[in-house]
């Protein structure tokens, strides 16, 4: 699904990715770890397509075309979605105006219609539920006032309206206590399915215990330094980022 | 990566054109340029005016010329050379209808174009309409429904003609021939407007409607209005405007007055989108308008207003709140592209005792633009327990415009409550990539965060203005209606 070769990208002058390698398939999770600074966010920013990142090397493909040279919104048309680590507010546009804007755009970039009222309401009454979110929830502004937690669960809740094919979680757990941590954890497993993939970007092994990844790649520098199953969380947990680092430079 | 960048975007809002430029080829019946005694003199004979109303308009005249033009407000032009302008521009041979069908088709093709059919309007909203193009009323829909409650709505021409002891008893009330030099202006030179009067105890079962537009080249628009609430009635009121693109600029100067006796109300609301020059800053309307209301007892003003259009504007509808427990509300958005200039706001007097004030404002500045708000709340000695709350928000996209907050506050009374909230914030590149992530492109992104800044405001107007407000909205900001 999405096949990344050899990625180097920077921002002003300042490199960040040094020549990313990635293969994600349909139906697999993958976890990104690595310290602070090492280019997690940025992987993200870059495959969603923020405007900041020049790319100098590498591409990235998406179902085998590439995406290089699409803007973010055409990024999103094609299925890719990103839960942001800082979602920002839009104070006056409620959730439900927001979701219905984005899905009809979407719709529209693919040729259909505008989604008919009482499908849309529908979907957001199933999605609620789903999720357990209470629907007056969804007549606040976006993320105005928000707690930490609300404004993940609204990432997650915008996520399963918009049903991509690739969800790119970045540090979904930051900030939030264990109750949402597990309510948000849960949701992603709900949204799950064979013909859709999810990217965790995490610095904390904690968010693994309840979504449990195929595989885990450790990111140091801009680079992906070592690859493995879930142990290699657990084993990062117990032992830190440090013995990455010795690993690296012996 | 296809970038579509803040400077692309601020291209695309200069080069975008105003829709509603288009001139109509009506016959128009001009008077010469210039202004002395015989021009006022000739409007008022044109009108057909009984004496004491020429008298006043002298008066007025007499008045306007000892006045200087006002400079305190925050905008640079050049001034208008007022011997330039004609100050009367009615389309010819129809002086007067009975329905729509006697009117002008081409005139009716004009309101086609701007997207107001009138008969369309009749049949889907209920707005009684009075449509003033160029100074003169053109035609006053729905008049039999109203007449049947007693309700008189008609041009101003008119009622001075057919209910002169009203328009005596408040004409020039609230804002005097002395209030200002525009006021003065256009006491003297007023060629046409809307009256309206709602007897004791009446709710108008409709929304009240004034068209103004522009066409003629070098005229000046000089529209008063005068609305009467009697006691414990109530009208909503909607007023809009558009004019041509021309390349110099065209001076409106509006009166409006408001008389809301015990326990009436009035709502008041303005979608005003004259003409805004274009984007290198050429031509464009003045706009210069007073408009006041007095609340007697309980009674309460609404004035909501969607400022898009004009080159300067110079408005702020004020209230006086007289009477114990009346109410003032203020709600605008204004919002300025290019060169535009906005200095608007509002006053609150509070004289009565409980009286109670809202002032909520949303500034929007593009471009080269500057947007000020200027607003007074002013609680006097005896008005006990009088409490305002104000709320002025600005927004800027890009980096050359400017918005800036003139708040006076006067409190003359220990027991007053007055708050003053004031924020300022860019459309940011984090609010757009967001949008941009979740499928939304970036016009209608920012299209999105504008509605939603405005919002408070769009819910005061009333259904069917609400729809065209936001979508001038969009007009002036953005190159596509989404």
């Amino acid at each position: 699904m999405l096949k990344i070769n050899n990625l180097h990208a920077q921002i002003e002058d300042k490199k960040i990715l040094n020549g990313i390698n990635l293969n994600i398939k349909a139906g697999e999770v993958h976890a990104i770890m690595g310290p602070n600074g090492s280019g997690k966010s940025t992987l993200a920013s870059v495959i969603a397509g923020k405007e900041d990142y020049e790319i100098t090397k590498g591409e990235m493909l998406f179902n085998d075309d590439s995406i290089d040279e699409l803007s973010a919104e055409e990024r999103a048309h094609k299925g890719i979605f990103m839960s942001f680590q800082y979602p920002i507010e839009i104070p006056g546009v409620t959730i439900t105006n927001f979701i219905k804007t984005a899905i009809n755009e979407t719709r529209k970039a693919r040729g259909e219609k505008d989604m008919p009222a009482g499908q849309m309401l529908k979907l957001l009454r199933e999605k609620c539920s789903m999720l357990g979110i209470d629907r007056k929830f969804l007549s606040r502004s976006i993320n105005d006032g928000f707690s930490g937690g609300e404004k993940k669960r609204n990432e997650i809740f915008q996520m399963a309206m918009l049903e991509p094919t690739l969800s790119i979680l970045d540090e979904t757990d930051s900030g939030l206590d264990i109750d949402a941590l597990k309510i948000v954890a849960s949701g992603v497993n709900k949204l799950k399915k064979k013909d859709n993939a999810v990217v965790i970007i995490t610095h904390y092994q904690r968010l693994l215990d309840y979504i449990i990844p195929d595989y885990v790649h450790i990111l140091f520098d801009g680079k992906i330094v070592k690859s493995g199953k879930k142990d290699l969380a657990v084993e990062l947990e117990k032992r830190g980022y440090d013995w990455i680092k010795e690993e690296i430079n012996n | 990566m296809s970038k579509y960048t803040e400077d692309d975007l601020k291209k695309e809002l200069e080069t975008k054109q105003y829709e509603y430029g288009f001139y109509t080829d009506i016959e128009s019946d001009t008077l010469p340029v210039g202004l002395n005694e015989e021009v006022v003199i000739a409007i008022s004979k044109k009108k057909e005016e009984p004496s004491w109303m020429t008298d006043w308009r002298l008066d007025a005249f007499k008045i306007w010329k000892q006045m200087k033009e006002p400079n305190w407000a925050n905008v640079k032009y050049k001034k208008p050379d007022f011997q330039k302008i004609s100050y009367y521009s009615a389309p010819s041979n129809k002086p007067k209808y009975n329905s729509l069908d006697e009117v002008d088709p081409e005139l009716l093709a004009t309101f086609k174009k701007l997207g107001i059919s009138v008969d369309e309007q009749k049949k889907l909203s209920g707005v009684a309409m009075d449509v003033v193009i160029d100074s003169v009323s053109v035609a006053t829909t729905f008049k039999d429904t109203l007449n049947e409650r007693g309700i008189i709505f008609c041009s101003i021409n008119e009622a001075i003609k057919t209910h002169p002891e009203l328009v005596k008893k408040y004409i020039g009330s609230i804002v005097p021939k002395t209030d200002n030099f525009y006021a003065a202006l256009n006491s003297a030179v007023f060629s046409d407007g809307s009256f309206c009067y709602i007897p004791k105890g009446v709710k108008c079962p409709m929304e009240l409607s004034t068209y103004f537009r522009i066409n003629e080249a070098g005229t000046g628009q000089f529209e008063r209005t005068l609305v009467v609430a009697d006691k414990g009635s109530f009208v909503s009121y909607l007023e809009g405007c558009s004019a041509p693109s021309r390349d110099e600029n065209q001076l409106h100067a509006a009166v409006v007055e408001l008389i809301a006796l015990d326990d009436a109300e009035i709502k008041y609301s303005t979608v005003q989108n004259w003409y805004p020059g274009d984007s290198k800053g050429n031509g464009g309307v003045y706009n210069f308008v007073t408009k006041r209301g007095l609340c007697e007892k309980n009674a309460k003003i609404s004035w909501t207003q969607v400022e898009t259009g004009s080159a300067v504007t110079w408005k702020y509808p004020s209230c006086i709140l007289k009477g114990d427990n009346a109410v003032g509300e203020f709600y605008s958005i204004a919002v300025t592209n290019n060169f535009q200039q906005a200095d608007t706001g509002t006053k609150m007097i509070h004289l009565g005792n409980n009286t109670k004030s809202t002032i909520i404002s949303k500034g929007i500045s593009a471009g080269k633009s500057q947007n000020s708000y200027r607003g007074l709340v002013h609680i006097s000695p005896r008005a006990n327990n009088a409490r305002n709350f104000s709320q002025c928000d600005s927004l800027l996209i890009g980096n050359k415009c400017g918005a800036h907050t003139f708040p006076y506050i006067e409190t003359k009374n220990k027991s007053a409550q007055v708050e003053h909230e004031a924020t300022t914030s860019k459309i940011g590149e984090d609010q757009i990539f967001y949008c941009n992530q979740r499928g939304i492109e970036t016009e209608k992104a920012i299209a999105l965060i504008i509605n939603g800044f405005s919002r408070e405001v769009l819910n005061k107007l009333p259904m069917e203005f609400a729809v065209e407000a936001q979508k001038l909205l969009e007009i002036s900001l953005e190159g596509s209606v989404g």
